[in-house]
């Protein structure tokens, strides 16, 4: 494929002046090109540059691909022509006030006042007003077509979003999700803050993703920086994402166990992801892993101790978690609940560019770790593990898969002694001007990406952070269509995805 | 059957026995910081600079553990004069008491008798997460599991403010969740309680002095009971409970 994008690397520093910086019409359509033609889309954000607004676009294929332009105050929305391109449009239309002509769903995302001074509100609203729920959901008209409404308040103890069932009985239609509540404005926080508060900023943008957050905040701010991080701390930092993996995956399974009323494992892998939570703690100081990932490696070393309680502990473990596995897929109850349960084809999955396990259950191979691979991965060989099915059954298969490659990889990297010089405290970064890092990872729930981008006097200009769940709630939507409603907590829960790493 | 059997065999008896036995954590865990009283200014000072929450006041020695997120920097170059210990008891009914140089008010005398009274042998709660990392929520959630057990207490968390005797708020309370949290407040019969969880909630947490978020929820509502932490240990939560209402 010809194009005339950039090709880069992986958490790698370049100058902004070798972005290619193309005339709109031709940015549009080189981007169109080649989403349309499989394509991915990693970023695609807004930017002031001095007086003028500026579109970035990162693309993946099996390489990397970044270009930009000047944004027009009005242009011709992608989103009528080729669908990824839609909650990345409403997005930039959100931030920085800029119209996508023609968009089909033009909503907000986020509920907030836009970043340019004095640029009208898309959606004209008043934001000293309560602007969430004020707003027009999508309706479908008939007899006997109600609507379900629940949130943002959950029942359970969870994070507050907002769902719009169309249903016709029990059949869903249409099921409409609308987040935004666990917005703190943290892309523009980043821009104002000293750097000591970066990386707790970083880590703290989604709890479960702690280490998935931080690597991407840690490998740019290398690159940034020209910062080495030595082996030891790339194993560390391996170890700790995997971990973190294994805890979610666990508990993830807990909880459709708990869904399908078969409590034993429910009860098990809920103790079990503590468990692994703790070994976490074990090498940090936090079941989340935070404080452990810092620009320039680790905080914490893997002490012989540590490493003893570590493989001790996993070695009991192992045995725990292979039993309590095999009596989940093993019983036929469970299995007649999964199977079947929303599906999402892989033609779906592929258009709405599905990541992670909810890809992987769809048939999308992709893998970070293995498409993109960072830290101590380019040395390990990340089996491709996609499903075909795309249902309920399929993205509980690929969390097993998972949960024993991980636990496979944690104790091969944690039966060798590593050293690693820990990074010192109160640490400043001196950013290089004008210049543009991208780092992507695979998170638990799939690929986790940041892009930063400074000025010509080394500061911040634009923080961008996405989080798996951005690319992934739409695959839950679809996983409802022409399902009972009774199947939403089974589909939710094998998405699993997160509301303040989307809501930022 | 059989295999569920031996699964229940395998998984044994898992359940602490806090608060009669301690349960030990790994020793790299922060909990309640104390500065040493010979600390040098100059190392204070140090400390306080490098604080990614300007946490620590130089002047009175103190930390105020509503807005510190437990990263130990201090810890590392203080060469130890601030030394987080194992000690995970640190809720407090006030919320000047979390500003500390090391002690803390017990908490069973210092919590409201009359709550005792009123919720001592059943208690339940709504929780309102609001903007936070959802690690509070996590570390909350597993109070359910085996090895915590709230139930046991006759504490749980249930699906209505309607059913609840009060609120656990978590997260630093965005713009956009003020609203439903007020509401799911005023949708509590009274007397209730409320209940502040992490230091997001306390404070503003890791997202200080962003305009999107509500500086400590003791600004917006009357708080009770002050749970540090980010997040909290699970064991921080069920001992601020245990000694606040049993
Ligand atoms: S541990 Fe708390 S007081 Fe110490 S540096 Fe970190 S946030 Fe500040
Ligand atoms: S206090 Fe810390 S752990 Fe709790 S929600 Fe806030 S950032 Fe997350």
């Amino acid at each position: 494929m010809s194009n005339a994008f950039l090709q880069i690397s992986n958490a790698e520093k370049i100058s902004r002046e070798a972005i290619p910086h193309l005339s709109f019409d031709q940015f549009q359509s080189q981007a169109l090109d080649m989403v349309t033609n499989g394509g991915k889309i990693v970023h695609y954000f807004a930017y002031p540059d001095k007086e003028s607004l500026k579109l970035l676009a990162v693309l993946r294929t099996d390489k990397l691909f970044v270009a930009g332009c000047d944004v027009p105050d009005v242009y011709p929305s992608l989103t009528k022509t080729c669908e990824p391109f839609h909650l990345f449009e409403r997005e930039i239309a959100e931030q920085f006030g800029i119209r996508p002509q023609g968009h089909p769903w033009l909503k907000m995302v986020r509920y907030h006042p836009n970043y340019t001074e004095g640029a009208a509100d898309v959606f004209g609203n008043d934001y000293s007003q309560d602007i969430p729920g004020n707003y027009p959901y999508y309706q479908v008209a008939g007899e006997e077509i109600h609507e379900v409404a629940v949130g943002p308040v959950h029942a359970g103890v969870i994070e507050p979003g907002h769902f719009r069932f169309n249903c016709i009985g029990e059949r869903v239609l249409h099921l409409e999700i609308q987040l935004g509540y666990q917005h703190r404005g943290i892309e523009k926080q980043l821009l104002a803050v000293p750097a000591k508060r970066l990386p707790i900023i970083g880590e703290n943008i989604a709890g479960d993703t702690t280490i998935g957050h931080s690597l991407c905040m840690a490998q740019n701010l290398e690159a940034l920086t020209g910062v080495q991080t030595d082996q030891g701390a790339r194993v560390i930092r391996t170890i700790a994402l995997e971990l973190e993996r294994l805890a979610n995956h666990i508990g993830d399974l807990g909880a459709l166990s708990g869904d399908v009323a078969f409590l034993p494992p429910a009860n098990y892998f809920g103790r079990i992801r503590g468990d692994f939570l703790n070994l976490s703690l074990l090498i940090c100081g936090n079941r989340f892993g935070k404080g452990l990932v810092r620009p320039g490696g680790v905080r914490f070393s893997l002490s012989d101790d540590i490493r003893k309680v570590l493989n001790e502990r996993l070695a009991e473990l192992r045995p725990e978690v292979t039993h309590v596995l095999e009596l989940l897929f093993n019983a036929v109850t469970v299995r007649a609940r999964f199977e079947g349960c929303g599906a999402v084809s892989h033609e779906d999955a592929d258009h709405l560019g599905l990541v992670g396990p909810a890809g992987r259950a769809s048939g999308m191979a992709y893998d970070v770790r293995r498409c993109f691979p960072t830290e101590h991965y380019p040395y390990m060989g990340i089996p491709e593990n996609k499903k075909a099915t795309g249902d309920v059954y399929a993205r509980a298969r690929v969390r097993y898969d998972e949960i024993l490659q991980s636990l496979q990889i944690v104790e091969s990297l944690a039966a060798i002694p590593v050293e690693t010089r820990c990074v010192s405290e109160g640490m400043t970064y001196d950013l290089p001007a004008s210049s543009f890092s991208v780092a992507l990872n695979e998170a638990w729930r799939g690929e986790v990406s940041h892009a930063v981008l400074t000025d010509e006097n080394g500061k911040i200009l634009r923080y961008k952070i996405k989080d798996p769940s951005f690319h992934n709630w739409n695959g839950l939507a679809m996983s409802l269509r022409d399902t009972g409603i009774s199947d939403f907590p089974l589909n939710n829960k094998s998405f699993n995805l997160s509301y303040c790493g989307f809501d930022l | 059957m059989l295999s569920v059997l031996k699964n229940r065999f395998e998984q044994g008896y898992r359940t602490n026995r806090y608060p009669e036995e301690k349960v030990k954590v790994f020793p790299r865990y922060r909990g309640r910081p104390v500065i040493q009283d010979n600390i040098s200014e100059e190392t204070l000072k140090t400390c306080a600079e490098s604080c990614p929450q300007d946490a620590i006041d130089v002047q009175n020695q103190k930390i105020d553990i509503g807005r510190c997120v437990f990263c130990g920097t201090c810890e590392n170059i203080s060469n130890g004069q601030i030394k987080f210990t194992n000690d995970y008891e640190i809720a407090t009914a006030e919320r000047a008491d979390l500003i500390t140089s090391g002690d803390l008010p017990a908490l069973a005398e210092h919590a409201k008798q009359h709550f005792k009274k009123l919720f001592g042998r059943s208690l339940q709660l709504r929780q309102v997460s609001a903007a936070g990392c959802n690690a509070c929520e996590a570390d909350l959630n597993v109070l359910a599991t085996p090895f915590f057990d709230l139930a046991r207490f006759g504490i749980n968390f249930v699906a209505s403010p309607r059913h609840a005797d009060g609120i656990v708020v978590t997260g630093p309370i965005s713009r956009n969740m003020k609203t439903a949290l007020l509401q799911t407040y005023e949708a509590t019969p009274t007397p209730k309680v409320v209940i502040a969880v992490g230091s997001c909630t306390i404070s503003g947490g890791p997202f200080i002095g962003s305009p999107e978020i509500t500086e400590g929820l003791d600004k917006i509502l009357p708080v009770d009971l002050f749970i540090p932490g980010c997040p909290p240990h699970p064991m921080t939560n069920l001992h601020a409970l245990l000694s606040f209402f049993k």
